[in-house]
C-alpha cells in the first residue's frame, strides 16, 4: 500500500517522536474520525510514554445526551411519525435497556436511514401521510447540510418534514472543558473538517484564550504525525499558536457560505452534553422564522434537561477523563454488537476505535 | 419476441426436456450425464472430498466472469483448499420465470468452458422455475466430489516463526461486483478475479505437509481467513501492510467506496501458511505461473498475541485487525 506523503518524511517524523523524551504532553483529538484514524494506523503504539493523546467530545452521536435519545424513541412510537436519520443512531440505547431505534422498528416504528437532510425530504414528499422527522446529529460540519434542507422545505412549502437539532458548537464544549479544569490538557488537534467550515479562526481561541497549542490536521496518519510534531516543536519554541496542517482544504475564513447559511437557520441555545452537562449557548436551536419545520415545536416536546444517571462511562470517556479500556463495562457488557453507550455505537465512537483496533 | 424462461421448462415436462436436450447436454457431454438417471454412479478411488455452495451473486454477469463461471471455481476451489483434486460437480439452477434463454445459453456456456478448464465432469443436475418476483433472475447450487491428493491441512500444524503467503493480488472480486452493481467506475479496467485455483493448488501441494493450512479467501477477505487461521490457537499473525499486493485501482476504488481492500472478496486467491524453510522456493514456484505473479509473503506466526491478526501499519505502528464485523456486501458470490 501506498503513503500520502514522502515516506523518507514520515520516517524522520515518526523517528523524532518515538525518540521524544524532554516532557509530558497531553494531546486531545477533539475529532471521531481523527480518534479512528489514530487508532486504525497503529498512532498510538508509537508513541512515547510521555506523549499522550486523549479523545474529545468530537463525536456527534456520542455527545448526545440520553435524555434526547428517550424523547427520540417515545417520539418514534407516534405512529404518524416517520424518522430519518444518519445510521449511527440506529443502536443507541435509551434508559430502557435494548431499546433503541434498530429494535423499535422491528416492532413496527416508522424509521429509515438516510445519508443527508435532502435524502429526508425526499422521503417527506413520498410518504405525504406520514410526519418526517429527520435527526439533526453533528457539529458544524453537518448542520449546514440541515440548515439547506430547512430552507428548501420552507421554500416549496413541505409541510410534513421537520427537523429535531440536536446540532451543536465546538467552541462552547471545548472552553467548558478547559474551564472546568476537570482535565489536564495541554495541546489540541483540532477538528479537519469543522475547521473547514470555521477557518483557522474557528479555533484561535484555544491559543489567545488559554495558551493551548494547536494544530488542525487532516485524517491520513501522515497528517496526524506532522500535527504532533508540530505541537512538540511549539512546546520546544514555548509558544502556543494555532496552526494549520490540512492547507490543502482549511483556510483562514473558512466556507462563509455554509456559515450563513447556518446563521440564518439557527440560533445558539443552551443545550446538554452527555457526560458534560448542561453548556450554555452550545446547541443549535431553529430560529423562530423556521419555527414550521422544528420538530419540538411541532410536536409540542418538552425537552429535559435533568441529569440522567447512565450504567456506562460514556461520559467520561467524551471529556478525555477515562480511558475506554477503564469503564468496567468495556469488551465485556459491551461491544459494537450489543453496545451498551454511544462510544461503542458510533463509527467515530473512542470505544468502537479501542474495541476494533487497539484491544491486544 | 424473445425467447425466455416460462413456468413450463421447471414443469418436467416437455419444456424441461427441450431445455436439457437443446441447452444442456450439447454443452455437457459425457457418459454419466448423458444417461439422465435420478442420479450420476461414479467411480471412485480411496478417501474423497465432497462440498457444496449456493451462487446468488448480483449482478450475474460482472467485469471478469459471471454467475455460472463462479459457480464452477467456488466449489472447485474448496475442493481444492481441502487437498483434493476436483473430479465431479452438480449442478442445480433455480431460475426465475421471465429469464432471458440468451442470458442462460450465456451462463450454461460459461460453466461448461470452466469445467473443461478444470478438468471436471458435470455428472448430474436439476433445474427449477418460480414465479416471477420469487427470485432475482438465476440462482445456482453446485456439489462437488474430489479425490484426495494430500491430507491434513489443519490449524493445529500452524507454528511459531510460519510465514504467510498469498498468491496475488487481493480485494478485486468484491469491488469489481460492488461497482458493477451501484454503476460505479465502469470506465476503468476494475474485474473480478474469479478463476479455477487448480494449477496455484497442484503447485502447493508439491511442498506437501511443509505447508500447515491453506483456503481462498472469499468473502470476509484476507483479513477474516487470517483470523479463522489463528483463533482459538496460542499463536498470532503479524501482518505486514505494505507488503499485501493490491493493484492500484482496486486500492482506489476501495478508497472513494469507503471499503477495506483487506475485507474485500476474492475469487482467485489462495492464502496460505507454511514454513519458513520452504517459503522462498514456494513463492517463487507459485510467482512462475501466470496466475501467481504476484504473490509475496505477507507477514509471520508469531506468539505474541494468542488468537489475534495484528497487522504492522506503514507507519511502523500496530493494531488489530479483526474478523469482519457488521454489514458486508451482500450477495457477492
Amino acid at each position: 500500500m501506498q503513503l500520502k506523503i514522502n515516506p523518507s518524511e514520515v520516517k524522520d517524523i515518526v523517528e523524532f517522536i518515538k525518540n521524544y523524551d524532554k516532557r509530558k504532553i497531553k494531546i486531545m483529538e477533539v475529532c471521531g474520525t481523527h480518534t479512528m484514524s489514530i487508532a486504525k494506523s497503529g498512532i498510538k503504539t508509537i508513541l512515547p510514554e510521555n506523549i499522550k493523546l486523549i479523545s474529545g467530545p468530537g463525536c456527534p452521536v456520542c455527545v448526545t445526551a440520553i435524555n434526547r435519545i428517550d424523547e427520540i424513541l417515545t417520539l418514534s412510537q407516534n405512529p404518524k411519525v416517520l424518522i430519518a436519520t444518519f445510521g449511527d443512531m440506529l443502536k443507541v440505547p435509551g434508559s430502557r435497556q435494548g431499546f433503541n431505534l434498530a429494535t423499535l422498528k422491528s416492532m413496527g416504528a416508522k424509521v429509515e436511514v438516510v445519508y443527508s437532510a435532502m435524502d429526508a425530504i425526499s422521503i417527506a414528499e413520498n410518504n405525504p401521510d406520514f410526519e418526517v422527522v429527520f435527526l439533526g446529529i453533528g457539529f458544524e460540519t453537518t448542520a449546514p447540510g440541515t440548515a439547506v434542507a430547512i430552507k428548501e422545505a420552507k421554500e416549496r412549502n413541505i409541510k410534513n418534514f421537520s427537523v429535531f437539532s440536536m446540532h451543536k458548537f465546538v467552541e462552547p464544549a471545548l472552553r467548558a472543558l478547559l474551564d472546568s479544569k476537570e482535565i489536564e490538557i495541554d495541546a489540541f488537534i483540532c477538528p479537519g473538517h469543522v475547521s473547514t467550515i470555521l477557518g483557522i479562526k474557528g479555533f484561535r481561541f484555544l491559543a489567545d484564550d488559554y495558551k493551548k497549542p494547536s494544530v488542525i490536521s487532516g485524517f491520513e496518519p501522515e497528517d496526524i504525525l506532522t500535527a504532533i510534531y508540530k505541537i512538540i516543536m511549539q512546546f520546544e519554541k514555548n509558544i502556543a499558536i494555532i496552526e494549520n496542517e490540512y492547507m490543502r482544504i482549511v483556510t483562514l475564513e473558512g466556507n462563509e457560505f455554509a456559515q450563513r447559511i447556518m446563521e440564518d437557520v439557527f440560533e445558539p441555545v443552551d443545550d446538554i452534553w452527555r457526560g458534560i452537562g448542561i453548556i450554555p449557548k452550545s446547541g443549535m436551536g431553529i430560529k423562530d422564522t423556521y419555527c414550521d419545520f422544528d420538530t419540538v415545536k411541532r410536536f409540542d416536546i418538552k425537552l429535559d434537561f435533568k441529569d440522567k444517571l447512565t450504567i456506562c462511562k460514556c461520559g467520561d470517556i467524551i471529556k478525555g477523563k477515562i480511558e475506554p479500556k477503564e469503564c468496567s463495562l468495556f469488551a465485556k457488557l459491551c461491544s459494537p454488537e450489543n453496545p451498551i453507550g454511544p462510544c461503542m455505537v458510533s463509527s467515530e465512537g473512542a470505544c468502537a476505535a479501542y474495541y476494533k483496533y487497539l484491544r491486544f | 419476441m424473445e425467447e425466455i424462461i416460462t413456468l413450463d421448462y421447471g414443469s418436467g415436462g416437455k419444456k424441461t426436456s427441450s431445455l436439457i436436450e437443446e441447452i444442456l447436454l450439447p454443452k455437457f457431454d459425457n457418459s454419466k450425464l448423458n444417461e439422465l438417471m435420478d442420479g450420476a454412479v461414479l467411480k471412485s478411488k480411496g478417501r474423497i472430498a465432497f462440498s457444496t455452495d449456493s451462487f446468488v451473486v448480483s449482478p450475474y454477469f460482472f467485469p471478469g466472469g459471471d454467475i455460472g463461471k463462479l459457480a464452477v471455481c467456488g466449489t472447485v476451489n474448496d475442493l481444492l483448499m481441502c487437498g483434493a483434486i476436483p473430479r465431479y460437480l452438480s449442478l442445480s439452477f433455480i431460475i426465475e420465470e421471465g429469464f432471458k434463454i440468451e442470458h442462460l445459453k450465456k451462463i450454461v456456456n460459461s460453466i461448461s468452458e470452466t469445467a473443461k478448464e478444470c478438468g471436471i465432469e458435470i455428472v448430474t443436475g436439476d433445474t427449477k422455475v418460480v414465479e416471477k418476483g420469487k427470485g432475482d433472475g438465476i440462482y445456482i447450487n453446485t456439489s462437488g466430489i474430489g479425490f484426495m491428493e494430500i491430507e491434513g491441512y489443519a490449524k493445529a500444524r500452524i507454528n511459531d516463526g510460519d510465514v504467510v503467503i498469498v498468491t496475488g493480488n487481493v480485494g478485486d472480486h468484491g469491488v469489481a461486483v460492488m461497482s458493477a452493481r451501484n454503476g460505479f467506475f465502469l470506465d476503468t479496467d476494475l474485474k473480478s478475479d474469479c478463476m479455477p485455483l487448480t494449477n496455484l493448488a497442484k503447485t502447493i501441494f508439491k511442498y506437501g505437509r511443509e505447508v500447515k493450512i491453506m483456503r481462498d479467501p472469499t468473502r470476509g477477505g484476507l483479513a477474516t481467513t487470517l483470523n479463522e487461521f489463528v483463533e482459538g490457537t496460542e499463536f498470532s499473525i503479524e501482518l505486514i501492510e505494505k507488503d499485501v499486493p493490491i493493484a492500484q485501482n482496486v486500492f482506489t476504488a476501495c478508497e472513494i467506496l469507503g471499503i477495506d481492500p483487506l475485507y474485500s472478496a476474492n475469487e482467485g486467491k489462495i492464502v496460505l501458511i507454511a514454513s519458513k524453510d520452504i517459503a522462498e522456493d514456494l513463492v517463487k514456484d507459485i510467482k512462475n505461473l501466470p496466475e501467481g505473479k504476484n504473490a509475496a509473503i505477507i507477514g509471520k506466526v508469531t506468539s505474541n498475541h494468542k488468537g489475534l491478526v495484528v497487522l504492522k501499519t506503514p507507519i511502523g505502528g500496530s493494531r488489530i485487525l479483526n474478523k469482519l464485523t457488521g454489514a458486508q456486501l451482500p450477495r457477492i458470490c
